[in-house]
C-alpha cells in the first residue's frame, strides 16, 4: 500500500453475470492531487465511483481509501471523504440549512452550524439557505450539493460531472472554486465529467476507460502528444472510436 | 457511541424536518386510526344498544382491538414508509456513501416509526375516551407493554418488507402498506385464538399480536394480567426481529453486491 495514496485500485473489477463492467482497473491517486476519470457512457466511470465509495463491492481486487480497506472498514474512510453528483438529488422539502444540518450530522461535524455559516459564505448560499431544496436553480442546487460535499472538510473528493446542466457562467464559476478549494484545502480530488475542456484545466492527470478498462493515462498534455491532438475532446473521440495513439500498433 | 447516536439523530431531524412544515403529512398521519376508531366506535354501540348493555365488555374488546391493532400497523408502516422517502427524493444513494452504518440506519427508522406511531394512534386513543368513554389506559401499565410488543412486531416486520424493496426495489412498495393486513385474520385482533381452526392456531401461536390480544382480552374480562402470554409475545418479538433483521442486513450486502442500491428507486 502506498502510504500517501489517497485512493489505491488493485485489480478492480465488477461483473455482473457475463457483463464485465470495470475490468482490473489499477491506479494510485496520491493526496492533494486532482485526477479526472473519463469515458464514453457505459464506460465503466459510474461503477469504479460507486465501488471507490463503497456502495458497491468489487468482483475482484481491492481499493484501499486514505490508508482503508474498503472491504473491511469502508466507515473509517467514509467519515473522511465525500461525494456530489448532479443525479443524486438532495430532499426538495428541506431547506437548504437543514439539508446541511442532516449531513453535519451523519458525519459528525464539530461546532455544526459554524461550519454551515462557513459554507454558506464561501459558496454564495446565504440567501438561499432558508429556501427548499426544491426551488433552487440548477447552479444554485450545484452549489448546494458542493456544500454538502465539503461540510465533513474531506480529505477526498469524489465528484461525478460537477458541472452537467450548468451554464457557461456558472459552470466556470464551480470550476474556478474547486480550483482555488483544492489548493486551500490539499484535498485529493477524483473528477468524473464528459467536459473536456474543464478536464484540462482542472486535472493534472487523466484515467480514460472504455468498456470497462483503463485504456489511456497520462496529464492532458501527455495525451494530446501521444495522440498527436490539440486537445483532449480530440483524443477523447480517437480513443472513443478506437484510432490509436500515434507509434502504437493495432495487436 | 456519541458519534453513532448522532448520525442516528440526523436521520431522525431529517424526517423531523419534512414533517414540521407539512400539516397534511401529519394529518394523514392520524387519519386511518382516527376513522377506524370512529368506524367500530359507532358498531359497538350499536351493538351495546341491541344487547341492552351487556355488549360494553364486547366493546371495549373490540376498540380495544382496534386501537391496539393500529399500534402494530403504524409501527410497520412508519418504518417502511420513512424507508421509502429516501428512495423517493432520491436521496438514498447519499445515505448510503455517509458514514451511517446500516444498524444506526435501523435505529433512525424505529425512531421515526415510534415518533409517527404515537403521533397516530394517541389522538385516536383520546377520541375513544371522548367519544365512548373507552379509557384505553383503564386497563393498566400493561397497556404500556401491549403497546411495546405490538411496536417490535412491527419493527420486525418491517424489516422484512425493507429487506424485499432491497431486493426487489420499487415493484416491492405496496408491501409497506398491505403486509401487515395480511396477517390480521391471525392476529386474533377481535377473537380469542380458540376461534380459529386447530392448523390455524399454530400459524397464530408464531405471531407476537396474538399473544397480545389474549392478553387484552385476560386484562378486560378478567382483569388480570397474562404473564405467559405476555412472555410469549416479547420471546417471539426477539425472534423475528432477530430473524429479520439477519434478513435485512443479509439483503442489504447482496444489494451492495449486485449493484441494487444505485438503482433501488428505479
Amino acid at each position: 500500500m502506498t502510504p500517501d495514496a489517497a485512493i489505491q485500485a488493485e485489480g478492480l473489477t465488477k461483473r455482473y453475470g457475463e457483463t464485465t463492467a470495470v475490468d482490473s482497473l489499477r491506479f494510485t491517486l496520491p493526496r492533494g492531487a486532482t485526477w479526472g476519470l473519463l469515458g464514453g457512457n457505459g464506460a465503466g466511470k459510474s461503477t469504479t465511483i460507486a465501488m471507490l465509495l463503497g456502495i458497491l463491492v468489487p468482483s475482484e481486487g481491492r481499493v484501499t481509501v486514505l490508508g482503508h480497506d474498503m472491504a473491511r472498514n469502508r466507515f473509517a474512510a467514509l467519515v473522511r471523504m465525500n461525494f456530489s453528483s448532479p443525479y443524486v438529488a438532495l430532499p426538495h422539502r428541506l431547506t437548504v440549512a437543514e439539508n446541511l444540518r442532516v449531513y453535519a450530522h451523519l458525519y459528525d461535524v464539530p461546532r455544526a452550524e459554524a461550519r454551515i455559516a462557513e459554507l454558506a459564505e464561501t459558496l454564495q448560499l446565504e440567501e438561499i439557505l432558508h429556501r427548499r431544496a426544491g426551488q433552487l436553480s440548477a447552479g444554485q442546487k450545484t452549489r448546494v450539493a458542493l456544500a454538502k460535499a465539503l461540510v465533513n472538510r474531506p480529505e477526498l473528493l469524489l465528484l461525478d460531472e460537477p458541472t452537467a446542466s450548468l451554464d457557461p457562467d456558472t459552470g466556470d464559476w464551480v470550476r474556478s472554486w474547486l480550483e482555488r478549494y483544492r489548493e486551500e484545502s490539499g484535498c485529493a480530488i477524483l473528477l468524473a465529467s464528459h467536459n473536456m475542456a474543464e478536464v484540462e484545466r482542472l486535472c493534472g492527470h487523466v484515467l480514460m476507460m472504455k468498456r470497462g478498462r483503463l485504456v489511456a493515462e497520462g496529464s492532458p498534455a501527455e495525451l494530446v502528444t501521444r495522440f498527436g491532438r490539440d486537445n483532449l475532446e480530440d483524443v477523447f473521440l480517437d480513443i472513443a472510436r478506437d484510432r490509436r495513439a500515434l507509434g502504437e500498433t493495432t495487436a | 457511541m456519541r458519534a453513532s447516536l448522532r448520525r442516528i439523530w440526523g436521520l431522525v431531524y431529517r424526517h423531523l424536518a419534512l414533517y414540521r412544515r407539512s400539516w397534511p403529512r401529519l394529518l394523514e398521519l392520524m387519519y386511518w386510526p382516527v376513522l377506524q376508531m370512529l368506524v367500530w366506535g359507532f358498531v359497538t354501540a350499536y351493538l351495546a344498544g341491541v344487547q341492552q348493555n351487556m355488549g360494553s365488555v364486547a366493546a371495549g374488546m373490540l376498540l380495544g382491538g382496534v386501537l391496539l391493532w393500529e399500534v402494530a400497523l403504524r409501527s410497520q408502516m412508519g418504518f417502511a414508509i420513512t424507508f421509502l422517502e429516501e428512495i423517493w427524493s432520491r436521496n438514498l444513494g447519499h445515505v448510503f456513501v455517509s458514514p451511517l452504518r446500516p444498524g444506526e440506519l435501523v435505529a433512525g427508522l424505529v425512531a421515526m416509526a415510534t415518533l409517527r406511531m404515537l403521533v397516530g394512534v394517541l389522538p385516536a386513543v383520546g377520541l375513544a375516551w371522548l367519544l365512548y368513554g373507552f379509557g384505553l389506559f383503564s386497563l393498566g401499565p400493561v397497556v404500556v407493554l401491549f403497546f411495546a410488543a405490538l411496536m417490535m412486531m412491527g419493527w420486525a416486520v418491517a424489516l422484512g418488507v425493507t429487506a424485499m424493496i432491497l431486493r426487489h426495489g420499487a415493484g416491492a412498495e405496496p408491501l409497506a402498506w398491505s403486509v401487515l393486513f395480511g396477517l390480521t385474520p391471525f392476529a386474533c385482533v377481535f377473537y380469542p385464538l380458540s376461534t380459529l381452526p386447530a392448523p390455524l392456531q399454530w400459524v397464530a401461536q408464531a405471531i407476537p399480536a396474538a399473544h397480545v390480544f389474549e392478553g387484552m382480552r385476560a386484562a378486560l374480562l378478567q382483569g388480570r394480567v397474562d404473564l405467559w402470554h405476555l412472555g410469549a409475545a416479547f420471546a417471539l418479538d426477539v425472534v423475528w426481529l432477530a430473524l429479520l433483521g439477519r434478513v435485512f442486513l443479509g439483503q442489504f450486502e447482496a444489494a451492495r453486491r449486485s449493484g441494487a442500491l444505485l438503482s433501488i428507486g428505479e
